[in-house]
């Protein structure tokens, strides 16, 4: 990648990452055959940026996100994160004993604000058990953290005493919020954290992420598979198929101009506040690929409107076609795909 | 998508004083507060403390030696307590007559309305040890100056003469706590081995799996009277039916092991869970702070509805023959006496034996269903 020989290395870097799930039939649990979920998947983000990772349900973008924070045990591939001491560790090589003292600068915000929390825990009990786990022994040191990290998240300290249960979807996101940031971590991963909640509250959760970004200069990995929340908040977005990347760069040129066909289907999809442009979507024929029997070739060659032969037998690869701009696709450079006119994309300054 | 700042705060239910309650309130608090709504639950609680005070004062409720028998004291019928005499309160009984009936033969009993006999409260009457320590005589109820177990039949006599309201007493004791062990140790079992199959899964999961899949196999009734016929001769009957409940109860952790590996399972895969592994926090306290609170309510309903199981097994075991046996006084024991028609068409009385162990096993089983509709506050 071109950054490599940057001065400034990537704080994240993830080469040929891979995740395989076996199945196993019968008394013996032998394996029968392997899903891919995450199949040879390489991007890096730069400290400071916002890089979404879309796609439909089950195309491994969750599991990407769980290999990195090694919640799940990556395959193959290498997870290179760039530590607070400034060297370079490889997560996925490492034991999980070894792993715990980077733990705590790479966090999660989950999707489901309702089953993050512990219900029989108070919120304080919550956001103090990182603090507890790294070793705060006094209990009015983590009282007065706790209180600084809700003022942060917008919630008001009062209601530390008080268990989940009394509060609406859009402040126990912001409770895991609190607990995400609780040990200054530099990278969070955040899976889908505004899906759950309304469209009014996605709003506010959004914007407090992209406010505590500036003020606490945080890098954000943003799994997604709502564009235009995707537009709102990223730097660069990186399109997933069947556990592959297949189209990765800045938000202004990959909603502009998609390069990769799946890309172009999927902003089709977003919803237009102008009825008349409706009639544009295109409807993608068949079902996503399975990915313990993924289709030879191009996975995506069965649904794609542009596919020839040799989609159909030689597997793309994830090509540069323009600075920054990576398409995994045979076409890309011949076929003209639309995206969508949005002025004032990217991030509100 | 972008709009105004939001306000400093997110700004929250502002909560009147019953809401800011529930807003703290601990998931024990939650689960008292609407167990406590749950009225037959309620009740029963105070039916079964009142049966285990029962089986606590056993000796001290009952007022005759519950072992000493007396040929011509058979099958007396129960003896109604008057409480009143002339207007004033002075709980007395008649003293019975013992006839031969001319033409049956039979002995019969007539109450005689002019000898009273004086009921006294606290009253001397055989020896005993006070929860096996405290060596003392004094009873409930007794008589002044004589034997209560001449004068006193409150719920008759059975066969031999013994006298059954002390018998019942008595049984309470037995019947209610035989079983504990068993229970106590199946639920040490099932937590342990269900724990350690859920949380570390693979081969050792598989392992205990199959074990409890071939324990489950096992028919208990025959390997109960197998086990009854190999123990030792020189034990008593309490010692071996004691001794067949632990063994017994080394199949009987299967239940609760699936339950707490199931449970185990699916919090595994809990976000909060996982949000805790990355923070660093170490395996132990997830188990205990985050695991298991979950679902200790699920296994103290589990438990509490066990209880009446051993319970109900005992009398039926014992009422077969195959558990407890005479000496032994339980409430399977006393039924034992009630199996024939001439009981039942003749000597009805000895049938109470059957109340008290239909009431606990309500009991338990209205309880448990309480504390199974609280245990989860958060459902």
């Amino acid at each position: 990648m071109s950054e490599r020989s940057k001065a400034d290395a990537p704080l994240l870097e993830v080469k040929k990452l891979r995740r395989f799930f076996p199945i196993r039939k019968g008394l013996l649990r032998r394996v029968v055959g392997q899903v891919r979920a995450v199949d040879d998947v390489s991007f890096h983000i730069k400290r400071g940026e916002t890089l979404s990772l879309v796609g439909e349900s089950g195309c491994g973008k969750t599991t990407t996100a769980r290999c990195i924070l090694r919640a799940l045990k990556p395959t193959a591939g290498q997870v290179l994160f760039q530590t607070a001491a400034g060297d370079v560790v490889d997560t996925a090589a490492l034991p999980k004993r070894a792993l715990q003292p980077f733990r705590h600068q790479m966090q999660m915000i989950f999707q489901d604000p309702f089953s993050s929390l512990n219900p029989r825990m108070t919120v304080f009990d919550i956001i103090a058990e990182p603090l507890l786990a790294s070793g705060v022994k006094s209990r009015e040191q983590r009282r007065r953290r706790v209180e600084e990290l809700l003022e942060l998240a917008r919630l008001r300290p009062e209601f530390m005493g008080r268990y989940p249960h009394a509060f609406s979807g859009g402040q126990r996101q912001r409770i895991g919020i609190a607990r995400a940031l609780a040990l200054n971590p530099s990278l969070i991963v955040a899976d889908e954290p505004v899906s759950a909640l309304d469209v009014s509250v996605q709003a506010q959760i959004l914007n407090l992420m992209l406010d505590l970004q500036d003020e606490l200069g945080l890098t954000y990995l943003f799994v997604a598979h709502d564009l235009s929340v995707v537009k709102h908040i990223s730097d660069r977005v990186a399109v997933m198929y069947v556990g592959k990347i297949v189209e990765i760069a800045e938000t202004k040129h990959l909603f502009n101009a998609p390069q990769h066909p799946y890309t172009e289907a999927l902003l089709s999809a977003v919803p237009k506040p102008d009825p008349r442009l409706r009639a544009e979507r295109i409807a993608l024929k068949g079902e996503v690929a399975d990915a313990a029997q993924p289709p030879t070739g191009c996975y995506f060659h069965p649904r794609c409107a542009y596919a020839i032969d040799r989609c159909r037998t030689e597997a793309p690869q994830l090509e540069e076609t323009q600075p920054g701009h990576f398409v995994s696709c045979h076409r890309a450079k011949e076929i003209e795909l639309t995206g969508v006119e949005a002025p004032g994309i990217g991030k509100p300054s | 998508m972008t709009e105004a700042k939001p306000p400093a705060f997110e700004d929250a239910l502002v909560a009147s004083a019953a809401e800011e309650r529930v807003s703290v309130a601990t998931q024990w608090q939650l689960m008292w507060w609407r167990f406590r709504k749950h009225r037959l639950a309620m009740i029963s609680a105070l039916v079964i403390a009142a049966f285990y005070l029962v089986a606590i004062f056993a000796d001290f409720l009952a007022y005759a030696d519950p072992h000493k028998t007396e040929a011509f004291r058979s099958l007396i019928a129960p003896q109604p307590i008057h409480f009143f005499d002339e207007g004033r309160f002075s709980p007395h009984v008649f003293a019975l007559i013992g006839k031969r009936d001319p033409r049956t033969f039979k002995r019969v009993y007539e109450p005689d309305p002019e000898r009273k006999i004086p009921l006294r409260f606290f009253a001397e009457g055989y020896k005993y040890k006070f929860l096996g320590l405290i060596k003392t005589n004094r009873h409930l109820i007794g008589v002044e100056g004589g034997a209560a177990e001449e004068l006193i039949f409150l719920l008759g006599t059975d066969q031999l003469g013994r006298d059954l309201w002390s018998r019942l007493m008595i049984a309470c004791r037995l019947s209610l706590t035989i079983g504990l062990a068993g229970v106590t140790l199946s639920l040490v079992l099932g937590v342990l081995l269900g724990g350690i199959s859920g949380l570390y899964g693979g081969a050792i999961d598989t392992l205990i799996q199959r074990v409890i899949e071939i324990l489950r196999s096992i028919p208990t009734i025959p390997l109960w009277m197998g086990l009854a016929a190999a123990m030792p001769r020189d034990w008593g009957v309490v010692q071996v039916y004691f001794a067949i409940t632990v063994i017994l109860s080394l199949i009987g952790w299967t239940d609760l092991a699936r339950v707490v590996r199931g449970r185990f399972l699916a919090l595994r895969e809990e976000d909060f869970v996982l949000a805790a592994e990355l923070a660093g926090v170490g395996q132990m306290r997830i188990i205990f702070r985050h695991m298991v609170p979950s679902f200790l309510s699920h296994i103290i309903a589990a438990t509490t509805l066990a209880l009446p199981n051993m319970i109900i097994s005992e009398t039926a075991l014992s009422f077969l023959g195959l558990g407890l046996r005479p000496p032994a006084v339980s409430w399977g024991v006393l039924l034992q006496d009630a199996q024939n028609i001439q009981t039942v068409a003749i000597s009805p009385w000895l049938l109470t034996a059957a109340i008290p162990v239909v009431a606990v096993i309500l009991a338990f089983n209205f309880l448990g269903d309480g504390l199974r509709d609280a245990a989860d506050p958060y459902g």
